[in-house]
């Protein structure tokens, strides 16, 4: 019997981005700091005027340096209907105040008013004095400003990485990237294609385009691992209007290269087979990914093998027609 | 079909999970256990049928935004391979099953293409 139990607990370890913010931003990062707040001497109707006067809901009440309660629109209303507004501040307020320290982190005060129905909640300082207020209000803008923040940063990273050719002035600019890798390295199959897949990301080609790109690397990537003497290199090259892939090697070379072409013809042996590899497509799979491919190979030499991939105007993103 | 729903009504036992695995909607899967006919043939978004179980199908699968590997006859993948996988984001499953049954269960579930 399959047991699927685990895909809740699973499931249970997931954080979103919003959650780990609420663990890393502090309270003193969001809550408000102008603070509007009462004397207990105060009378009810100078503290209705503070709350219309400045649109608030609720305000602290502060004696000397001490928090001595707060003051909130159900304490407000509890006193109208007693019709009693020349009453105290103090005759009213709530005493026994839940607070939050500042350096406390935002996920605390979240968990605090998820389990009391309180719409606001004082903020102290080390010494225990009064230094902020904190609603749920505060802490979803705080939480927005955040991930605006990252949203905004990874946004120039792409902007560069995508523009990167645009700044600077030459005849021919381009980007080499260069991957060895190792003969036998199954372990590590696909890490270089998965890489150069991740960089024409970053660098603006399309979803499509990167992942064809990707495709004719991995075949070319797997056929140094299993084919190569020694293994060889994948050398890329990014063009305003072209990449260029090239695998090489040195040897021990391919003795019919029509024949390698053929779709189903492969030369790897029984173990690289039951790893699910040499189907014999390969080079077929590459052909149809790129735009050109050409095999360059002789016997006991080594092995070039060169894939170019037409990037269409409009490939990267926000790219004016060429100055 | 919500790929939750699809594990367990196919009896499926989770071995890596992706973080937005609950959200993943599968309309088509592949079968193939060669490689290079995945690299042509699987779409994007689908979900793979193999009795592959080497570290190899997390490259595969990240390269051709596959989201999730059906693994059968229960060949348990080694850990590395699914360390990899759950660093990747590619959710994979385990079946006592073979290649022809889960695809045929897979068809009779909605999944036809």
């Amino acid at each position: 019997m399959a047991d699927t139990a685990n895909i809740s607990d699973a499931s249970a370890a997931r954080i979103t981005r919003v959650e780990e913010l609420a663990y890393e931003l502090v309270i003193s990062q969001v809550m408000t700091k102008n603070l509007i707040t009462l004397n207990p001497n105060d009378s009810m109707l100078s503290a209705l005027d503070k709350f219309r006067e400045n649109r608030i809901s609720g305000a602290p009440v502060v004696d000397g340096d001490q928090l001595a309660g707060i003051l909130s629109t159900e304490d407000m209303i509890r006193c109208l209907r007693d019709g009693r507004i020349d009453r105290k501040v103090q005759d009213y307020m709530t005493s026994n105040v839940i607070t939050v320290r500042e350096t406390d982190q935002v996920v605390e005060a979240l968990k605090i008013f998820q389990k009391l129905r309180v719409g606001r909640l004082p903020v102290v300082n080390k010494e225990g004095k009064l230094s902020g207020l904190l609603t749920k209000g505060d802490i979803s803008d705080g939480l927005l400003v955040a991930l605006q923040k990252d949203y905004e940063a990874e946004e120039v990273i792409r902007y560069r990485a995508s523009h990167l050719f645009e700044d600077i002035n030459s005849d021919r600019t381009s980007l080499i990237l260069r991957y060895n890798v190792k003969k036998d390295d199954f372990s590590h199959g696909g890490a270089a294609s998965n890489n150069i897949k991740k960089a024409l990301m970053r660098l603006g080609a399309t979803p499509q385009i990167a992942r064809q790109c990707g495709i004719a690397a991995y075949e070319a990537e797997m056929n140094l691992i299993i084919h190569t003497l020694h293994g060889g290199v994948l050398k890329v090259e990014v063009e305003t209007y072209k990449i260029t892939m090239e695998a090489y090697d040195d040897g021990p070379g391919i003795e019919d290269i029509d024949k390698a072409m053929q779709p189903g013809f492969s030369t790897a042996s029984e173990e690289v087979r039951s790893k699910g590899f040499g189907a014999g497509m390969g080079l077929v799979n590459i052909r149809s990914c790129v735009n050109e491919m050409s095999l360059i190979s002789s016997k006991n030499r080594g092995t070039n093998l060169f894939m170019v991939m037409h990037l269409p105007r409009n490939t990267h993103e926000g790219k004016a027609e060429p100055k | 079909m919500n790929m939750l729903e699809l594990a367990k009504q196919l009896d499926l036992q989770a071995l890596t999970i992706s973080d937005d695995l609950k959200s993943q909607q599968i309309t088509t899967a592949y079968q193939s256990d060669l490689l290079s006919c995945v690299m042509s043939g699987g779409g994007e978004k689908s979900l793979w049928i193999t009795l592959i179980n080497n570290v190899n199908i997390v490259a595969v699968a990240k390269l051709l935004d596959i989201p999730v590997i059906i693994i059968t006859e229960n060949a348990v993948p080694e850990e590395s391979t699914l360390e990899r996988a759950r660093s990747e984001g590619i959710s994979i499953f385990l079946t006592p099953k073979g290649n022809y049954q889960i695809a045929g269960e897979l068809w009779a579930s909605g999944i036809k293409s």
